[in-house]
């Protein structure tokens, strides 16, 4: 807590610092405990627990780039998922490569998809993917130039409010139909999958996911600083003005949609790594991925968590699917609709801030009003 | 009855027949109901007589040909060495070919022997005999056969069918079919080549195009020429009739948008309450009509055709009052917050799924088609069906219903008051909160009324609703939002822009064009269409 009103907040505050910290201890302390104990031992953790922790965390940096243009900006883009799903398919790209002869048909270029559909060449957008370096920068470009051109569009004519939403919904609509066309050339229906090894390490082995594991991790906390570094400066300011009063920020002098740009791009690269990372441990992405619903489902994490919060969305992110792990494979599993739309009625209705938003609430009115000034408090109202 | 002329030319192409394939003469006149000689070459246990025979039969249009060429076709012909006379084998015995009176004294009888040519030249009698069956539709089938298969043999029996035809439509085919031989044969002059170019020119369908395709490339120029002009010109009328047909898909596509958006166009465009659940309602509607159905079967069958009258009603009232009960229990805790009523409403349709998944299953259930909704018709090359039709004028009188409650009836006038101006509304004295519930109510009802109609062509499952709702939001907000006029508007050009697009772009593609085109076209006017003018629109 900041002793004095006129200091700018710390960076990393408390709560962050929390977050940090059992992040990093899960990120050291799953994977060694998964390689370094046996099977039988009791604080053994099995690699299935790997890595769906790793897709947990995976989600965790999705959700929080949902955050930062929801929780921040006011943008409620239901199109999140399709930059996730692009860095995912970038990923993939790289890894059927990756393949090579070890393929059902054993071509050494093409996929054994392309095969299957007798093509002869390699499309031309798949050059470069053999290169981890290049697949790397696709990870981040595609989405990042799909929010880019969209967002161009959509902020310069002022498009806001629920009329952003429904477009970004139709624009992974979209894409879902697009991806799903086999004629595209990304696998169609069946996506992308039977992945082999990620730069020579077996993609299978326990090794390689522990890696992977950690890499999610560190994602997530370099994601958690950068976006408190960003909704912290000046530039987040104006975000979180935007988010408030659009209009009285454009008479302030300020390009609002040049701020909303920015912000949403890397928001969409933010979930392009996700994506990426996303992939190699489930071992499998396809356009299902680009539905409608995925990014719905995305919106209702942050909002379970606190949005605005940044904290809030991540663990939001890991309790929602905790919670859907744990109802879809039971004998529950027939009622986790009914559990994930009660949630989303009963959270907005009931907990509008979402679990840390009202934490702080509560926080706030234990503290004596002589200190309330501490944190800036992100206001849940929307802009519109 | 023939006329005499007539008679000359048939006996004369009978007897060419006779000469050409067996060299036998008889000297007897054929007469056309006469079939005692072909009857007799049967009967000589000769392959060349029995195909020459077939083919006098088919030409003679006797009543009794049908019957003997297919009992042929079946080894029930049989015929006697001494006398030489043919039989049909029945199961009362043998009976005589032509007065199918059973044979008093049977002699000893083998039947008539049948290799693949005879076969070949049984196909074709049968080909004949079909141009002139009792029944239209084989005659019209018969003649589009002959049509395409340019046969010259076939001219005579198309004489013989085109003296005797009365019915218009299977006459036209008949010319065609005579035409399209005339185009092709050599020995025919120029002149009347052209004038078959022109009567099959002036049919203008795909048939009349496949026939014009295939004039010999020997013609002369003239008739090249005139074969060219003619296949320009169905073309023509080809293509402007598929963009007609086009047209009515897309009419038929965009009143399915209509009427799956004019709900939405109460609860988003007045309300501003955005309700994912809205396609949730649809699908409710559908399994309404379902439930209507199924009682029906079981209770009362015979009002099986009333059924969606029925339906409508309960549909309404049903949907409703979910629709009110979800206002009252959720919605009316979020107004001004649109982005959470998304997220509730989401929630509610995620419920409202699976609990028709619980109670009804996964499936498809099967939601019967009254009588007065199946069959089609033509309008000059357009084929419509009734269910489509009946889905629109449908849609045009939910819309006008709507319009008219909206503009005329007291609860319209407090609708509209509401949404203009919430406080002054209540200062008037008007219960805004029941208002709001009744708005929202009225929306959700018109969705199952939506559900009714779409349960006729769409797959009655818990996901209906799922592949409506995207679809919907963009009607309603390419069309312009609070404004009923600008939902029909985005709906019908929506549902025609997707089908004019889809013969270039395929399905997919066309779909995605269309979503572009839609996302592209709100950057340009951000409210839509028919936007809402006035100081209220800046939040």
């Amino acid at each position: 807590m900041s002793p004095s009103d006129t200091r700018p907040p710390a960076l990393i505050p408390t709560n962050g610092l929390v977050f940090l910290g059992v992040l990093a201890a899960v990120a050291v302390l799953v994977p060694l405990l998964n390689l370094t104990t046996s099977p039988d031992a009791a604080v053994h953790v099995p690699t299935y627990v790997v890595s769906l922790l790793g897709k947990y965390l995976t989600y965790a940096l999705l959700a929080l780039s949902v955050d930062l243009i929801w929780g921040y900006v006011g943008i409620l883009s239901l199109g999140q998922g399709a930059f996730f799903a692009l860095g995912g398919y970038a990923m993939g790209m790289y890894l059927m490569r990756q393949i090579g002869t070890r393929g059902v048909y054993g071509d050494p270029v093409l996929p054994d998809f392309m095969v299957f559909l007798n093509w002869k060449e390699l499309p031309w957008f798949w050059y470069g993917f053999d290169l981890f370096p290049f697949a790397l920068l696709m990870v981040v470009l595609a989405p990042g130039i799909l929010a880019l051109v969209f967002g161009w569009f959509a902020f310069r004519s002022r498009v806001t409010g629920v009329y952003l939403s429904i477009i970004t919904q139709a624009m992974t609509f979209a894409l879902l139909l697009a991806f799903f066309r086999n004629d595209m050339g990304f696998g169609g229906n069946n996506g992308l999958t039977d992945f082999k090894d990620i730069l020579g390490f077996n993609i299978q082995s326990d090794g390689t996911r522990a890696v992977l594991f950690f890499l999610s991790a560190l994602a997530l906390g370099l994601g958690y600083v950068l976006c408190r570094f960003l909704v912290r400066s000046h530039f987040g300011k104006v975000l979180i003005a935007i988010r408030d009063a659009e209009t009285r920020v454009r008479f302030t002098g300020y390009r609002a949609e040049n701020y909303k740009l920015v912000a949403f791009v890397v928001s969409a690269m933010l979930a392009g790594i996700a994506g990426a990372l996303y992939v190699p441990q489930v071992g499998i992405i396809n356009p299902s991925e680009f539905s409608p619903a995925n990014s719905i489902e995305i919106i209702v994490w942050v909002a379970v968590g606190g949005r605005g919060t940044l904290v809030g969305a991540a663990l939001g992110a890991v309790l929602v699917n905790y919670a859907k792990t744990y109802f879809t494979s039971g004998f529950l599993a027939p009622y986790w609709l009914f559990m994930l739309g009660g949630l989303f009625v009963a959270v907005t209705l009931f907990l509008p801030k979402g679990i840390v938003g009202t934490y702080y609430e509560w926080r706030e009115k234990r503290r004596p009003p002589a200190d309330a000034a501490g944190e800036p408090l992100p206001d849940p109202k929307p802009a519109e | 009855m023939i006329s005499s002329a007539r008679l000359r030319r048939l006996s004369c192409a009978l007897l060419l027949a006779l000469c050409g394939l067996c060299g036998a003469l008889f000297s007897q006149p054929a007469v056309a109901q006469d079939i005692s000689s072909p009857l007799a070459q049967l009967a000589t246990d000769s392959y060349a007589d029995t195909e020459a025979a077939l083919g006098a039969l088919a030409l003679s249009g006797s009543p009794a040909a049908a019957g003997i060429v297919s009992a042929l076709a079946d080894g029930k012909l049989v015929f006697s060495a001494v006398p030489r006379q043919v039989f049909l084998r029945t199961e009362a015995g043998l009976v005589d070919p032509l007065t199918l009176q059973p044979v008093a004294d049977p002699p000893a009888v083998k039947p008539v022997r049948v290799n693949n040519r005879v076969r070949r030249a049984i196909e074709a009698a049968n080909g004949t005999l079909s141009l002139v069956s009792p029944d239209p539709a084989r005659r019209l089938e018969a003649a589009t056969a002959v049509a395409r298969s340019r046969d010259t043999a076939a001219l005579p029996a198309l004489d013989l069918a085109l003296s005797k035809e009365a019915d218009p439509k299977v006459k036209t085919a008949l010319t065609l079919a005579r035409a399209s031989i005339v185009m092709g044969q050599p020995g025919v002059s120029d002149a009347e080549r052209i004038a078959a170019i022109g009567l099959v020119g002036a049919e203008g369908n795909q048939d009349a195009l496949a026939i014009l395709q295939g004039v010999p490339a020997e013609s002369s120029p003239a008739v090249k020429q005139a074969a060219a002009d003619a296949i320009a010109g169905i073309e023509r009328s080809l293509a402007m009739w598929s963009m007609a047909q086009n047209v009515w898909y897309g009419l038929s596509l965009g009143s399915v948008l209509l009427l799956a958006a004019i709900g939405l166009a109460i609860t988003f465009g007045v309300m501003g309450v955005i309700n994912m659940a809205h396609g949730e309602m649809v699908m409710l509607g559908a399994y309404t009509t379902f439930v209507v159905q199924d009682a029906i079967r079981t209770y009362n069958p015979g009002l099986f055709d009333w059924s969606l009258i029925i339906a409508i009603p309960l549909a309404f009232l049903f949907t409703g009052l979910i629709g009110v009960i979800i206002e009252r229990t959720v919605i009316r805790f979020l107004y001004g917050r649109a982005l959470e009523t998304l997220l509730a409403t989401w929630g509610i349709s995620l419920i409202l799924q699976q609990a028709i998944r619980t109670i009804f299953g996964p499936t498809n259930r099967e939601v019967g088609a009254p009588s007065w909704m199946s069959g089609s018709f033509d309008i000059g090359q357009l084929a419509i069906t009734s269910g489509r039709l009946w889905i629109i004028v449908f849609a045009i009188l939910v819309f006008v219903a709507l319009l008219a409650t909206l503009r005329m009836t007291r609860i319209g006038l407090e609708m509209r008051a509401v949404t203009q101006n919430r406080r002054m509304a209540a200062s008037m004295g008007i219960r805004t909160n029941w208002v709001d519930a009744m708005t929202f109510g009225l929306g959700s009802g018109i969705a199952g009324i939506a559900g009714v109609a779409l349960s006729q062509i769409d797959n009655v499952s818990p996901n209906l609703g799922q592949s409506y709702i995207i679809d919907s939001f963009l009607v309603v907000v390419f069309g312009g939002v609070g404004n009923l006029w600008g939902t029909l508007v985005g709906a019908m050009s929506l549902g025609i822009a997707n089908k004019l697009l889809e013969p270039y772009a395929g399905a997919v593609l066309g779909k995605i064009a269309l979503l572009v085109i839609v996302i592209l076209f709100i950057q340009k006017r951000p409210r839509g269409l028919f936007a809402l003018k006035g100081r209220s629109i800046e939040a």
